[in-house]
């Protein structure tokens, strides 16, 4: 069990490893081996491809056992003694990490699989797939680590994985300046991460994620705020929540695939993810879960906001996801956990199948912006139907899959509001999206919910804040369909906007775009086995209401004049939506320019002041040695006179003092 | 102060004075000459301390030879026959402080160690047949050993002095190494 | 006779031909100022043969031994002197200062060290 899991977590990263080190080389001796049609393009693809098949193969496995025998599964390596608080380098298997894993390695697969013909002929494809590997095990290793500095390494080196597939096309200023902007915001991030690791972990007296799950109780309350609030820092930076959240839409600057994988599955999701595994220390900390729920209704609606006026289409696909996330953070404030988790799911297919898609839409059309899109549905018939299916998903069109996760979040919502901070009683999920018995749910309540529910106060989100996050939801709701019909509209009506040959892109595209659009279309079912995860009628009606309202004034506004932008009718808001209500100017006035000038003062200090010393000293030095050799001229007379003198000074000595 | 000593201390004088003027003169070949007029009082000196043997072998091959080989050394390298006014390098007054200083200290230690030292002179004792006889029983081996080094630098000085034989050096055309 | 007066007559030659060797320029009458020195030794030596009336004559006899390693000095010293004459056209030994550290090290205060003379300049070969 915990073998498999390390062997899924081992095989991409053995990949990135020989891919990385053998590259090229390695790759043309596969290629060789297997008579491909070109040598230097099927290796590299290979050592990319297969193992993460063989993960995904062996997540499937780890979830049908986790499926047929709930309960959690540790394994631990060894045990690093560090003098204070030993760190157990160990795995951790149960319902959420199995099925989280799975779906990583889905989409893994399908952005490998997609990327051999997006990166065709690139020249660093060969370090591009091994790095997409690397994050691959980087992410698996945040989802089945044991321990919370093994998480915490995984989660550090997909921070530099994005960084380099962010750049990927470094040769561009912008792309560079967007991967560094991406590893700086997440670095804030992950600061408090750590602190907040370390403080969790020393309250607790173990990092071992189960022992402080179960001892969270016995930490003062102030500690365990501390901690979460800190490691809300660290979400809120790989997440790409409200006030970390900029670096995100500049990440585009990758390639598309690269923006699935980060988006989908592995970056933005590991946030989440994170809230979702240590909910118990969260769920101790009302305070944390009231700023949780806070910072996730600013960045829905406001990326919401921000989505319906983007020019570019991977950019309204970037805000969308800042807006999925906080949906999923709103539910974890509410307490559905459950409902989170099952969004994450549903959101990692429809939007690696949206990316994917738009990846399709870019080879097409040369690209992103949507004012050189139009008509697309006639000459790429997959890509139409698929990217309609995500975009139905995302805006949650019943009965694609976001339709089901995002009215179970809303249920537990409205169920929070009506109940005066009350949250749902959809607790400990386990394996809510394969199971529908209650053995999972029995087992992991018995292990923790009952133990909550022993402590009398300890679900007390302000009202005011539940109403908060219900009320931004319906919202987002209605946005979600907004920008999701505008895109559509503009890329795949009207009449073209470009000059380009409207067909299909590659073969292996769009059939990976194919299949990613069946679990973003049925995913949903999956979430009629549990009960909470049900859709419940009233806030299903409610939500189909907003959406229609949504979607429908958008396609009123583009109906009357197909070639122009639905945006336009936001008037002047729509320039102060495009730049993202203009948070990178505020922090480039805030943060950027004090700290450059900080910058240029210790520069301008290290020349004068300690350059100076150093120089001086140096210098200094230099002088005396000159001083030194004037003695030291080549002339042997001087030399001699020297030694006579020193003789005689010497004899001089001796014979008074004798 | 006996007779011994009065030629002696005019002896010395002039070997001294003859010396000052070596190391004074503004004429190479003057300098040369002057030598020889010190190494002469010297082998006066050395008469009055009856080594008569070493006095002559000091006139033969001091006067004879070693001067002659510089005034040759002289003529090779080209000097001018008159004055030359740059014989004194610039070192001058550093070399005379130590001269003086070392004049000093030897002259202090000598006449504190043998202020009341006096030496028996008589004669015989530095004659042709007694050091005959010692050079050629006690120090017969230090003699041929010496014969050996002057062979030594005879065949040294004409490999070096000879530019037809001896490897050419490829660092002889470098000025400044 | 009283032992003080050859002593010191050789300890103001000895002087004599230190300030010689520190002082003069020419190469050829540095040797000349070497011979004082060692006359000076010499004269000591044979005084103290002597004084002590020394049996084996060490005294006179390796005033002779010195005389003649004095000759071969000279002797090789006068080579060397003209092979430095034919390579540089002078002997002044206050110009030959291959020993001080060349200065090619790019250094800012070039220039100010006194080992670089236009007299050390790289004169061909006199003679076949």
């Amino acid at each position: 069990m915990i073998w498999l899991a390390s062997l899924a977590i081992l095989l991409p990263f053995l990949a990135a490893f020989g891919g990385m080190l053998g590259g090229p080389a390695l790759g043309r001796l596969l290629g060789r081996l297997l008579g491909g049609r070109s040598a230097r393009r099927d290796g590299p693809a290979l050592i990319a491809c297969a193992p993460v098949a063989v993960s995904l193969v062996l997540a499937a496995v780890v979830a049908f056992v986790v499926w047929q025998d709930p309960g959690e599964r540790t394994g631990t390596l060894t045990v690093i003694d560090t003098g204070s608080v030993p760190i157990r380098v160990g795995l951790q298997v149960d319902g959420l990490s199995a099925v989280v894993a799975l779906m990583v390695c889905c989409v893994a697969l399908a952005v490998q699989v997609y990327s051999v013909a997006y990166m065709d002929g690139d020249r660093r494809y060969s370090s591009y797939a091994a790095f997409i590997s690397l994050f691959t095990a980087a992410m698996l290793l945040v989802v089945f680590a044991g321990d919370l500095l093994v998480l915490y390494a995984g989660w550090e080196v997909m921070g530099i994985c994005s960084y380099f597939l962010i750049g990927h096309h470094w040769e561009e200023r912008a792309n560079s300046r967007a991967a560094v902007k991406a590893f700086l915001v997440t670095r804030l991030g992950d600061v408090g991460f750590l602190i907040g690791i370390i403080v969790l972990g020393l309250g607790a007296r173990t990092f071992e994620i189960h022992g402080v799950l179960t001892r969270v109780w016995t930490m003062p309350d102030a500690t365990l705020t501390a901690a979460a609030l800190l490691l809300l820092a660290g979400v809120a930076g790989k997440s790409a929540q409200f006030p970390l959240h900029t670096w995100l839409p500049d990440a585009m600057a990758g390639p598309t695939p690269i923006s699935a994988l980060i988006h989908a599955a592995t970056m933005v999701a590991a946030g989440m993810y994170v809230v979702a595994r240590l909910y118990g220390a969260f769920a101790a900390a009302p305070g944390a879960l009231a700023v949780l729920g806070v910072i996730a209704v600013i960045s829905m609606v406001g990326a919401a906001l921000a989505a319906l006026a983007q020019d570019d289409l991977k950019r309204v696909l970037a805000y969308s996801t800042i807006s999925q996330l906080a949906v999923m953070g709103a539910a974890l404030a509410v307490g559905a956990k459950s409902a989170a988790i099952f969004h994450l799911l549903t959101h990692g297919a429809f939007k690696a199948l949206l990316f994917l898609a738009a990846g399709c839409v870019i080879a097409t059309t040369g690209s992103a912006l949507l004012a050189h899109h139009g008509g697309l549905r006639r000459g790429m018939p997959v890509t139409f139907w698929s990217m309609t299916v995500g975009f139905a998903a995302l805006a949650g069109v019943p009965p694609f899959s976001g339709w089901f996760s995002k009215d179970s979040v809303i249920e537990a919502a409205q169920h929070a509001a009506l109940h005066g901070g009350e949250t749902t009683k959809a607790g400990w999920f386990a394996y809510a999206p394969l199971n529908s018995g209650p053995v999972a749910g029995e087992v992991t309540m018995t292990h923790s919910f009952g133990l909550y529910q022993d402590q009398p106060h300890w679900r007390t989100l302000p009202s005011g804040v539940a109403w908060l996050v219900y009320l931004g939801l319906l919202l987002t709701v209605a946005l979600t369909a907004a920008y999701a019909m505008r895109a559509w509209l503009m890329a795949f009506f009207g009449e073209p906007r470009g000059t380009y040959e409207i067909r299909e892109p590659s073969r292996i595209m769009s059939w990976t775009v194919a299949a990613l659009a069946v679990p973003a279309a049925i995913l949903g079912f999956f979430g009629l086995g549990a009960g909470e995860l049900r859709p419940h009628i009233g806030p299903a009606l409610l939500g189909i209401a907003l959406l229609i309202v949504g979607g429908g004034a958008v396609f009123l506004l583009w109906n009357r004049d197909p070639a122009s932008d639905p945006s336009g009718a936001l008037g002047p808001a729509r320039r102060v939506l495009a730049r993202g209500f203009y948070v990178d100017e505020l922090y480039a006035m805030a943060v950027v320019r004090p700290v450059r000038a900080l910058a240029r003062g210790v520069v301008r200090f290290d020349r004068r002041g300690v350059d100076a010393a150093v120089v001086g000293a140096g210098r200094g030095a230099r002088r005396l040695g000159g001083l030194l050799r004037i003695p030291q001229n080549g002339n042997p007379q001087t030399y001699l006179t020297g030694l006579l003198a020193g003789v005689v000074v010497i004899t001089a000595l001796v014979v008074i003092f004798r | 102060m006996s007779g011994q000593e009065i030629v002696f201390t005019l002896l010395g004088v002039v070997a001294v004075g003859a010396g000052i003027m070596v190391v004074t003169t503004r004429r190479l070949v003057h300098a040369a000459l002057w030598l020889v007029l010190s190494f002469g009082a010297l082998a006066g000196g050395y008469l009055v301390l009856t080594a008569e043997f070493v006095a002559w072998v000091q006139v033969l091959i001091y006067v004879g030879a070693v001067v002659v080989l510089l005034l040759f050394g002289i003529m090779l390298t080209r000097a001018p026959i008159g004055d030359s006014a740059d014989l004194d390098s610039g070192n001058r007054w550093a070399a005379a402080a130590v001269a003086v200083a070392t004049a000093a200290l030897l002259v202090t230690v000598m006449v504190m160690g043998f202020r009341d030292e006096r030496m028996p002179l008589r004669a015989g004792g530095g004659s042709a047949s007694e050091l005959g006889a010692s050079v050629f029983r006690t120090w017969v081996l230090p003699f041929e050993v010496l014969s050996v080094l002057l062979l030594a630098s005879l065949v040294g000085a004409i490999v070096l002095s000879r530019t037809d034989i001896g490897p050419r050096l490829p660092g002889r055309r470098k000025g400044r190494g | 006779m009283h032992l003080a007066y050859p002593t010191v007559v050789a300890a103001l030659l000895f002087s004599v031909g230190v300030y010689g060797v520190l002082a003069r320029r020419n190469a050829i009458l540095v040797l000349m100022s070497v011979e004082l020195m060692l006359n000076a030794v010499n004269l000591n030596l044979v005084t103290f043969d002597m004084r002590f009336r020394d049996r084996l004559h060490g005294g006179q006899v390796l005033t002779l031994f010195t005389i003649v390693i004095a000759a071969a000095e000279v002797g090789l010293g006068l080579a060397i002197v003209l092979l430095v004459y034919r390579n540089r056209r002078m002997v002044d030994v206050d110009r030959l200062r291959e020993l001080a550290e060349s200065d090619d090290a790019p250094d800012e205060e070039t220039g100010s060290e006194p080992g670089t003379e236009p007299g050390a300049e790289p004169v061909e070969e006199a003679a076949p």
